[in-house]
């Protein structure tokens, strides 16, 4: 919402402050200033001046000397302007003085001093100025040449500011309106605002029309069918229309708010528009057959050419402003195109209706049609101010002479609003804001938002047009910020009964952060929707569970229209990211959560299950990756039995380098080297290393707390065990024996080495594990190690696996 | 005997004292001092002493022994103090040369800030918790005041499953959840994911953070409110920091206003940071609806509260003084290792 502090100050005169002041005043209390423009920001000794004689200059062609009387003082200015003419009253800018741009429209933010000084030998003092060089356009003054000196009225006073003159002495604003303060988008409901704001009444003449001609019974009858759409419809008539340019004062005031002045007529519905908040649409009224208005709703299929020439669908929910044989305007959004006021009007209508907000928004939304006035409409309109708008029109109409008013209006209100009531009680909005600002105070404030308090029954009469206020809360915030939320003091409640902490499951994200980091991986954040695509990229069978994907049914675009069901590809895209940016290497980590529906299509809410990715390219290989995973479960407490196995077969991974990790006999993990093919898909490097561990499975199982296991007092007897077998027995199975058959007694294993070769034969391996053995309450002797190697080789025996000779 | 110790002693000390290794010393010490040394032999000639003078002489032998054993020890030192002194000068390293780090990964920037949020609420007593991503509409929406056909819901800023399941868009959501919990008092922060259908600039992000705060108490008020998010303002920007509480409007809130916090860069002054302005917009918050509470059942005569969102990405942008958001979710190392 714009306007014009000229304009506010037209309803609150004793308004007095700086541009500044009145920019934080109302931002404090309530309506943001977004900014601000002051038109005479740049322009500096600019007065208006008279040319008394125009001579030709002695040495140019294109150049005159002028005699120009400023008031004070008579000066000569040499100005190449074409339409300069001996008498005419010109803006003039004196020497040192400033204007804000050139005359070809470019601005200079500063503006540009205009100094004396000589053209082609010949002094000059000054300078006589286009609307331009003020720093405004023709669309504002709409009488001004398209090249060549802006010509004053004959009327304007020689030697006074000629800034002010134009009314460019002023500052238009830009408010932002919160939803709920469907009054604030009129000038008028800005200037109740300010008014209160600033303590300074707020002046405002109920709107009168003086002389009427015939009455409005004998031109037109309404009926309106949808009550239920358009609560209320006031119309007037008005004849003998003389369409004519808007006097300045209007022109200026548009053309601060960024509209454009067109004619009277046009230039009045969108004057009462700004001003009161309430569109008005004219009709040509000979263009209304029947000479009746019926408000109904159009019919499916129905189709209607609005004034801009388009032609639009309708339906059944669209409410229309219909003649007695067609529809001729989608109400509250645009008039049609053969009802629409034209040079040739003689008579029209004025009409100045309330709509169903929600109803207007939507049928704007479906035809894709929203306008200045849909845009006030769909906000949910006053229906009590159709009347006092409609007689401002009329009134402009009289004041302007644009017409003669017809009497009486039609007026179809058949369930009038009235105003509410809220109980004041002023201990428990202290109570509420915690202040103790006296009751006569906050009584003080209710007057200048014309909300009016009833002794009888301690209670507050509410106007119609605040139709945010419904409730003590409501009028708490009234009092608040009248009162200035600056004032309020600022306590903190009292910490009975509270303790803070991190939820369970955040904690253990954050350990889970905490040891990925330490492994050397760092976070990533990648979205949580992402393209159906990926499940082809990484190579998932059509009957892949993982292509059950939560669909978003208004997404941005295909590449973010599913809810992802795995966290891979992230980090495929991140890790591809840095490796096309020649990152060396990169090594990222995502807790994040994935999305498995529990049905499809989607009836309750799904499973977000909080995940954890990591992956890395660059030194390293398959064991550093599970290395890291081995940690994070160390770190996580998790020590139960942990178990890696080859049977996964997962399609993105390299099928010899990857395993699935059990826990306590729950699939938690998978990790490996990416599939070649989507290492191609991804562009990632050669050798890329990810795995995926479901967090939200192991919630309940990780465990903080750590309990102290003396440190020994025995040595420890170790003994070298040196292995071969057959390729294809995994390590796994070996250890799996060292743990069964070290009873109590084994303290640690470690593989320290693996050979295949020549020597060995052809599909065959070597390991060498260290085992080490203690006891905690003696030295172990030969005669304790010596069966329990005996019965490891046993075992491993039964396996295919011998001592290397 | 006693000529024959003398020039023994004499000859020992001569020879330890012109010794020039530590190696010369130890076999000096057998020659004289060992089981078939000089001394010892002398000891052993003690058979042949008379009984008068045998203590004498074996007085003798002792101290003749302790000399040869002090000047050896006195020796060695000597040598080891040369020695070590030597070693430590071939030991000289240029300590200018770069240290080696350890691989240690890095905290996303936004969880380095919200870390730093989550801090200071627990530090006030908040609990930190979480809520679903994908919610039902009520509670995206309704329970929030905004019901249907509300223009806030319209589908240009929500993602929708379906009619009644969508993308949360605020936070706020969690609220909800927390209250129906029934649980009183209630003192949290929810930070999580939010969704909304801004196509992807330097300052927007369809996806991004919010942390939503509710307190809900007997007697709590406005004043909590802007105490509250006045510390945790100085907390986060500076104890120099000052809040402006502007009037705003939420539909689950009354009263509403949005938070300024001084510019932490030029201290109000009016910088390049701030646009000129010396204010930053950093909140939205407000006392909860008394609606709001009706709806989750709980009395709005004898229980008030407070609520406040925050937008995580906007706090690290400006904390960290990242110009551009896509950083954020590009997660190049170059930009991660930063923090």
């Amino acid at each position: 919402m714009n306007a014009s502090l000229s304009w506010i100050k037209s309803y609150v005169p004793e308004l007095d402050c700086s541009y500044q002041e009145f920019r934080d005043a109302m931002t404090l209390s309530g309506t943001k200033v977004e900014g601000y423009k002051v038109f005479d920001e740049d322009l500096e000794k600019i007065v208006i001046g008279q040319v008394l004689s125009v001579e030709k200059h002695p040495d140019a062609d294109k150049l005159v000397v002028c005699q120009v009387n400023v008031g004070s003082e008579t000066i000569q200015i040499v100005t190449g302007a074409p339409n300069v003419v001996e008498g005419m009253k010109v803006p003039v800018v004196l020497d040192g003085g400033r204007v804000a741009g050139g005359h070809d429209g470019s601005v200079t933010p500063g503006g540009i001093r205009i100094k004396k000084g000589k053209l082609r030998g010949v002094e000059s003092f000054g300078m006589m100025c286009s609307i331009e060089e003020l720093g405004s356009t023709r669309e504002m003054y709409p009488d001004a040449p398209e090249n060549g000196l802006y010509q004053l009225p004959e009327d304007a006073p020689v030697g006074e500011n000629a800034a002010e003159y134009l009314g460019l002495h002023d500052a238009n604003y830009e408010f932002e309106i919160t939803s709920n303060r469907v009054d604030c988008y009129s000038v008028l409901g800005i200037a109740r605002e300010a008014a209160a704001t600033f303590r300074k009444p707020f002046v405002y003449e109920e709107p009168k029309i003086s002389r009427t001609t015939e009455d409005i019974k004998d031109y037109l009858e309404v009926e309106v069918r949808d009550q239920d759409l358009c609560p209320r419809y006031t119309a007037m008539v008005v004849k003998n229309i003389r369409l004519a340019p808007s006097p300045r004062w209007l022109r200026q005031r548009l053309a601060s708010n960024g509209i454009r002045p067109i004619n009277n007529v046009v230039d009045i519905t969108n004057y009462v528009m700004e001003e009161y908040g309430q569109p008005m649409h004219a009709f040509d009224y000979d263009t209304i057959r029947g000479h009746k208005i019926i408000v109904q709703r159009a019919h499916d299929g129905e189709k209607f050419v609005t004034l801009d020439g388009q032609e639009r669908n309708l339906d059944k929910d669209i409410l229309m402003i219909c003649d007695a044989e067609r529809p001729i305007g989608l109400a509250g959004i645009m008039g049609g195109e053969d009802s629409k006021i034209t040079d040739d009007v003689k008579t029209l209508v004025f009409e100045s209706a309330c709509f169903d907000g929600t109803n207007n928004r939507l049928s704007a939304k479906r035809l894709g049609l929203r306008t200045d006035a849909s845009g006030k409409y769909e906000k949910g309109l006053d229906p009590n101010n159709t009347v006092p708008a409609i007689i401002r029109a009329c009134q402009l109409i009289e004041e302007l002479d644009a017409g003669d008013v017809v009497g009486g209006m039609i007026d179809l209100y058949p369930e009038p609003v009235e105003c509410k009531k809220i109980p004041f009680d002023p201990d428990r909005i202290n109570a509420y804001l915690g202040t103790e600002i006296p009751r006569e105070e906050q009584l003080s404030y209710f007057p200048m938002l014309e909300i009016e308090y009833n002794e009888d029954d301690n209670s507050l009469t509410i106007p119609t047009f605040r139709q945010d206020l419904l409730r003590g809360a409501d009028i708490a915030e009234e009092i608040a910020r009248f009162y200035g939320y600056d004032k309020i003091p600022s306590t903190l409640p009292s910490m009975n009964g509270v303790s803070g902490r991190l939820s369970y499951q955040f904690e253990v994200n954050e350990a889970v952060r905490q040891l990925m980091q330490t492994c050397g991986y760092s976070e990533a954040m990648t979205y949580s929707f992402e393209s159906p695509k990926v499940f082809d990229k990484c190579r998932l069978e059509k009957d892949d569970p993982h292509r059950n994907a939560i669909v978003i049914s208004n997404p941005l675009g295909e590449d973010y229209s599913i809810m992802r069901t795995s966290l891979l590809n992230g980090l495929f895209t991140s890790l591809s990211t840095n490796y096309n940016r020649r990152n060396k290497e990169a090594a990222l980590y995502e807790l994040s959560n994935l999305y498995v529906p529990k049905a499809l299509p989607l009836t309750e809410l799904p499973d977000e299950r909080m995940t954890l990715s990591f992956g890395f390219y660059g030194e390293g290989d398959f064991f550093t990756l599970k290395g890291a995973l081995e940690e994070l479960f160390d770190g996580l407490g998790l020590n139960g039995h942990r178990e890696y196995s080859n049977r996964g077969n997962l399609p993105f991974l390299h099928p010899g380098r990857q395993a699935i990790l059990s826990y306590e006999g729950q699939d938690v993990a998978f990790l490996g080297e990416v599939h070649p093919a989507v290492v191609k898909n991804y562009s990632l490097a050669a050798r890329t290393y990810v795995a995926q561990v479901d967090i939200a499975g192991l919630y309940d199982l990780v465990s903080f707390s750590r309990k102290y296991t003396g440190i020994p007092k025995y040595p420890a007897v170790s003994r070298d065990l040196s292995l071969v077998m057959d390729k294809e027995i995994p390590a796994g199975e070996v250890e799996k024996i060292i743990e069964q058959c070290g009873r109590g007694l084994l303290e640690h294993y470690e593989l320290f080495d693996l050979y295949e070769g020549e020597q060995l034969g052809e599909g065959k391996k070597s390991l060498a594990y260290t085992i080490r053995f203690r006891a905690k309450d003696r030295t172990l002797e030969e005669k304790d190690i010596a069966p329990l190697m005996d019965h490891i080789i046993s075992r491993l025996g039964e396996i295919h696996v011998t001592l290397r000779s | 005997m006693k000529e024959k110790l003398a020039r023994i002693r004499q000859e020992a000390m001569d020879r330890i004292s012109s010794a020039t290794s530590v190696e010369a010393l130890n076999d000096l010490r057998v020659f004289y001092l060992g089981k078939k040394g000089e001394l010892t032999q002398v000891l052993k000639g003690m058979k042949d002493v008379s009984a008068e003078e045998r203590p004498q002489v074996g007085q003798l032998v002792n101290d003749a022994r302790k000399e040869i054993e002090g000047r050896l020890e006195s020796m060695r030192t000597e040598f080891e103090n040369k020695l070590l002194e030597a070693r430590l000068k071939s030991e000289v390293i240029d300590v200018t040369l770069p240290g080696q780090k350890r691989k240690i990964g890095h905290s996303h920037p936004n969880n380095l800030i919200l870390r730093q949020v989550e801090d200071i609420f627990i530090g006030m007593g908040y609990e930190v918790v979480s809520g679903p991503e994908i919610e039902y509409d009520y509670y995206n929406f309704e329970a929030l005041n905004i019901p249907a056909n509300h223009p806030a819901k319209d589908e240009q800023d929500t993602f929708y499953i379906n009619n009644d399941i969508l993308l949360r868009t605020q936070t706020s959501s969690v609220q909800i959840h927390e209250m129906e919990r029934g649980k009183l008092p209630i003192r949290m922060i929810a930070p999580g994911r939010v969704f909304r259908a801004d196509e992807v600039d330097a300052t927007h992000s369809p996806s991004f953070h919010q942390i939503e705060g509710l307190v809900i108490d007997k007697g709590i008020t406005f004043a909590d409110l802007k105490g509250t998010l006045d510390e945790f303002a100085k907390r986060f920007f500076g104890p120099e920091t000052k809040t402006k509480f502007r009037p705003h409007h939420f539909p689950f809130t009354e009263p509403s206003a949005e938070v300024d916090v001084s510019c932490f860069k030029c201290g109000g002054k009016g910088c390049r940071f701030c646009k000129r302005e010396g204010w930053i917009e950093i909140l939205g918050c407000g006392m909860v609806h008394p609606h709001v509470l009706e709806m989750v059942g709980i009395d709005p005569e004898v229980y008030s509260g407070f609520a406040f969102g925050l937008g995580l990405e906007r706090l690290t942008l400006l904390k960290c003084e990242i110009d551009d958001m896509r950083l954020l979710y590009e997660n190049d190392m170059r930009f991660l290792k930063q923090f």
